[in-house]
């Protein structure tokens, strides 16, 4: 389950498509195990269906009613911030052992980076350009404040002010206004304004 | 389980438990120093115009690594940037003299021997690059070659991850703007167009030849221009000074 904008979202993954189970996501949406994990960034373990209920009355009620043992759920981490939770549910057993607790924190830990790593793959060559783009853009950017300023004898802050301006008032890009003053169309069209 | 080497380098450099303030870059950069025999790591974004934002370097020597490449214009990041594709200096002292003749005097002075950089790229597109030094010449073996791409790769990763973070109109991620000052560089670049007539690209060369034959540094000499107290002429490659 990841989060997203402080707000519980999207199951991303879940070992079997059960309805039961499924139901037991839906449902944590309000409250549960995950949300409580989320919230306090820390494991959530060993708890048997009769605390779920008390803890948590609806969630509680469908994991007596799937017949499972305990639930537990750990944080997806990445670094200081906690980014969703994984639950884990046991159909014969009340508890999990401190090793494998921990093992359940490492294969969250995995799933944190699996994450970054499939959603890189599939939209790295949009990001790629975003991210050019945004280093070049800062670039263009700052040069046509210096070639209006200079041009103008202008202060760089009004120089920016004015690009500024004529895009607001244009409708148009920063980044295109940008690229007129360099290439000089933009004195044509803006020097009463200056 | 098997994951490949860049989830790995991945998942240790991000972990929670690696705290402390130390960004992404930082925590990734230390790794790969410590894990591999280079002295420093040093990791660049590149622009159309050449190196922009410093975003990590592990020493000073890696910092004044980038910085001399970033002032010059040239350099073994430069060459990776442009010729998209790693650039391997086992033996610096032999090869830098003469294919960089800014950059090296001062890299060998400052201790380094050796340098190995990679680019970090996505298909064709070509973000910056990762450099790594060595106070020992020699070259790589097939095992510290294939650890520096996986971490070239990972590096890439971190970068498309901290973009994915930003919302599209504003920009790059904190982590990715440099702390030096850059957007001086940049307006001077564009009161030079103007002051001495000539084109952007001119007009960074000339920066960087003021800022080479008088011994100081591109931002220090952007500054100049920023402030007034430096300008150039037409035509004309002697600028004049404030007094």
């Amino acid at each position: 389950m990841i989060s997203q904008e402080r707000v519980l979202t999207k199951l991303v993954a879940a070992s079997t498509q059960q309805a039961r189970l499924l139901e037991l996501f839906e449902l944590q949406h309000d409250e549960g195990p995950c949300l409580d994990c989320y919230r306090e960034g820390r494991a959530v373990a060993n708890v048997d269906p009769v605390q779920a209920e008390r803890r948590w009355p609806a969630f509680g009620a469908a994991v007596r009613a799937a017949r499972f043992a305990s639930v537990h759920a750990v944080p997806l981490r990445l670094r200081d911030e906690v980014i969703g939770a994984m639950n884990l549910f046991l159909a014969d057993r009340a508890t999990l052992t401190a090793e494998e607790l921990a093992l359940a924190q490492a294969l969250a830990d995995i799933a944190t980076i699996g994450l970054l790593q499939e959603r890189a793959v599939r939209e790295q060559q949009v990001l790629a350009e975003q991210l050019q783009g945004a280093l070049n853009s800062r670039t263009v950017i700052e040069q046509a404040k210096g070639v209006l300023a200079e041009r103008h004898q202008l202060t760089l802050e009004a120089a920016f002010t004015a690009m500024r301006t004529h895009a607001r008032r244009n409708g148009r890009p920063l980044l295109a206004v940008a690229a007129d003053v360099i290439d000089g169309t933009f004195d044509q069209s803006l020097q009463p304004d200056l | 389980m098997c994951i490949s080497r860049v989830q790995q380098i991945l998942t240790a450099a991000v972990l929670p438990s690696r705290r402390g303030g130390a960004t992404h870059w930082e925590a990734l950069c230390a790794d790969c120093a410590a894990g591999l025999p280079f002295d420093g790591v040093g990791l660049a974004l590149m622009a159309d115009w050449g190196p922009a934002d410093l975003v990590a370097a592990t020493d000073g020597v890696a910092t004044l690594m980038e910085k001399l490449q970033r002032d010059l214009g040239e350099g073994p990041c430069v060459d990776a940037s442009s010729r998209r594709r790693p650039v391997l200096q086992p033996q610096l002292a032999a090869t830098a003299p003469t294919r960089w003749p800014g950059f090296g005097p001062p890299a060998l002075k400052a201790g380094i021997a050796a340098i190995f950089a990679f680019p970090l790229q996505v298909g064709q597109i070509w973000l910056g690059v990762l450099d790594l030094y060595r106070s020992v010449a020699g070259p790589l073996n097939a095992h510290d070659l294939t650890e520096a791409l996986a971490f070239a790769d990972a590096a890439t990763q971190v970068l498309l991850h901290l973009q994915d973070q930003m919302p599209l109109a504003e920009g790059l991620h904190p982590d990715l703007a440099g702390h030096d000052d850059h957007a001086e560089i940049h307006q001077a670049t564009g009161m030079v167009t103007v002051q001495a007539a000539v084109m952007l690209t001119e007009a960074l060369l000339l920066l960087r030849a003021r800022a080479f034959s008088s011994g100081r540094t591109l931002p220090q000499v952007a500054h100049d221009v920023v402030d007034g107290t430096l300008r150039f002429n037409p035509a004309d490659e002697d600028d004049e000074d404030e007094s």
